[in-house]
């Protein structure tokens, strides 16, 4: 089934001043329900202000979004309801809290869709069990937090909601190596709990090939391709030439086939890597 | 969109406009607003209309902008031209019931339109080709003779341009927060004028929080390069005033004094 939908998708930003530039140009997609797909592309390749459109928050200049087969700018839809369909986190989110307790600021989506008390508080408990804060920091203020509880934070109130389509904009930027790992898993864990179609923009190579099935690469406010994660970094290439590049385990192995060893190119995740290794070995 | 105002924005450019001394550029706006207030009929405006057109000419901003931003002032136009038409006394020439236009209040009305949409319009010029910067490093210097009686000439100057500097990235950061609490479902275009009130909430603390923390990285930063206010401090770019500036506050004059004799000629 398709979950998210886009048909000749344009967006021109400050029509009529000096300032005008179209950020999305002419994209058509089509994303399976269920999906985890990573988003890539150089800054300005238009990602964030598709995503965007996603759950209604920019109205395109053209073309048309459909979720779930449903036009979300039609006369008859509801956009608050899209946008508790598809939960977006944007950049550094954890400007957005302003709650006094972690409890109450993850309640503020469920509240807003009009829950029962009792359903909140579930929905509350869950979803902080998932991005693992312990029950004590619920009554904590936010502000108290370390920078990556403040983030968990902030993707737990999207997550509350349990949106069938969760975006992410690069939820893992400006942590530590252990944090971003926790909330990539977090993520995952969300995926398959919820069989929720994933969106997640990265500009680590690692990242999305570790977790993505697909790929979207988004260049000069196009989609380049959107295609499965060997397929997008067999085209290493092509990538390059976008200012993109492909995981560095992938980069060891071209260095090595160029080196005349025959080893095989579609190797990008660690793991992978050492089996093929040790399959050869013996 | 938050982002669509442009009244106090900058357009880069180089134009005359741009070039001028921004200090001149302060003296010959005060002319230009003298201009449309010494005025005292309908003639006496020309001059300053024409000043203004010849400004934007000179300044090649486009005309469309200039329309842009007088979007916002439109509902005090029409506020203000009501009250005027309706309740200036004077000679009659419609009268229905309690309703009388007078001859003054038409005259007065369309007098005040113009300079009212003249004075946003022209003094808009000033902010369109004058980076923030150069306009408070102008008023530091337009004030510092008031340095004299001990008034903190450049910690005012430092002042404005840090307010002006954030300005944008203030407009920005609310544009966020609003998107992400919409994105949470926050819902802010419908109820009634409580139910508004309380829906800011979710995005004046955010704003508040970043405001904060974002002033203190700016003192820390500040004071990490030494900084310590005006005294003997000297400037990347100093401020010149040439030929070309002193011509054309000449000409801002020449205009003014034109106000002054059509204000007689046509009184006489």
């Amino acid at each position: 089934m398709t979950a998210v939908k886009t048909e000749n998708l344009t967006y021109t930003y400050g029509i009529g001043t000096p300032f005008e530039k179209t950020a999305v140009n002419d994209v058509n997609l089509e994303i399976e329900q269920g999906e985890l797909v990573g988003i890539i592309g150089h800054t300005g390749s238009g990602k964030s202000t598709l995503i965007q459109h996603l759950n209604g928050l920019l109205k395109p200049t053209s073309g048309r979004i459909l979720i779930d087969g449903a036009d979300i700018w039609d006369k008859s839809a509801n956009r608050r309801d899209v946008r508790f369909k598809v939960g977006l986190v944007f950049q550094y989110p954890e400007y957005q809290i302003f709650e006094d307790t972690v409890e109450k600021d993850i309640a503020f989506g469920p509240k807003n869709m009009g829950l029962s008390d009792d359903e909140i508080k579930k929905r509350v408990i869950e979803t902080a069990e998932i991005v693992g804060l312990s029950p004590e920091i619920l009554t904590k203020s936010p502000f108290e937090l370390s920078g990556g509880q403040k983030r968990r934070v902030a993707i737990a109130g999207v997550m509350a909601m349990e949106p069938s389509v969760l975006i992410l904009d690069e939820p893992v930027a400006g942590l530590d190596p252990r944090g971003r790992e926790k909330i990539l898993a977090q993520i995952k864990t969300y995926h398959a709990k919820k069989n929720a179609t994933v969106l997640l923009i990265s500009h680590s190579m690692e990242d999305v090939a570790r977790y993505a099935s697909k790929i979207l690469v988004m260049n000069e406010g196009s989609v380049y391709c959107y295609e499965d994660t060997p397929i997008v970094f067999s085209k290493a290439e092509e990538l390059a030439k976008m200012g993109l590049s492909v995981p560095q385990i992938t980069k060891v192995f071209l260095k090595l086939k160029e080196r005349g060893f025959d080893v095989r190119t579609d190797i990008y995740t660690i793991d992978f890597a050492i089996k093929k290794l040790l399959e050869m070995k013996n | 969109m938050l982002k669509d105002i442009t009244i106090g924005q900058f357009f880069p450019g180089n134009s005359l406009l741009h070039k001028l001394d921004p200090r001149f550029k302060i003296i010959i706006t005060g002319i230009f607003i003298a201009m449309l207030f010494a005025a005292q009929t309908f003639t006496a405006l020309i001059p300053g209309v024409v000043f203004m057109i010849i400004g934007y000419a000179a300044s090649k901003i486009p005309f469309s902008l200039m329309i842009k931003s007088l979007k916002p002032i439109i509902p005090i136009i029409i506020f203000t031209s009501i009250l005027n038409l309706f309740f200036l006394d004077g000679i009659v020439i419609f009268k229905l019931w309690i309703i009388k236009i007078t001859y003054d209040g038409v005259t007065y009305t369309g007098m005040m339109i113009i300079r009212i949409i003249a004075l946003i319009a022209g003094s808009s010029l000033l902010t369109y080709t004058t980076s923030p910067i150069a306009l408070t490093d102008a008023i530091e210097s337009l004030l510092s003779p008031l340095k004299k009686i001990k008034f903190p000439v450049h910690e005012l100057a430092m002042m404005m341009s840090i307010a002006l500097r954030f300005i944008p990235t203030l407009i920005e950061e609310t544009d966020k927060i609003m998107s992400a609490q919409k994105a949470r479902g926050a819902d802010m275009e419908s109820g009634g004028l409580i139910h508004r009130a309380k829906a800011l909430t979710p995005i004046l603390v955010p704003l508040f929080v970043s405001a904060f923390s974002r002033a203190m990285e700016l003192a820390t930063a500040m004071e990490c390069r030494c900084y310590r206010g005006g005294e003997g401090r000297t400037r990347l770019k100093q401020l010149s005033s040439s030929a070309r500036d002193y011509l054309t506050t000449s000409f801002s004059l020449i205009f003014l004094n034109m106000v002054f004799l059509l204000n007689v000629y046509m009184a006489g």
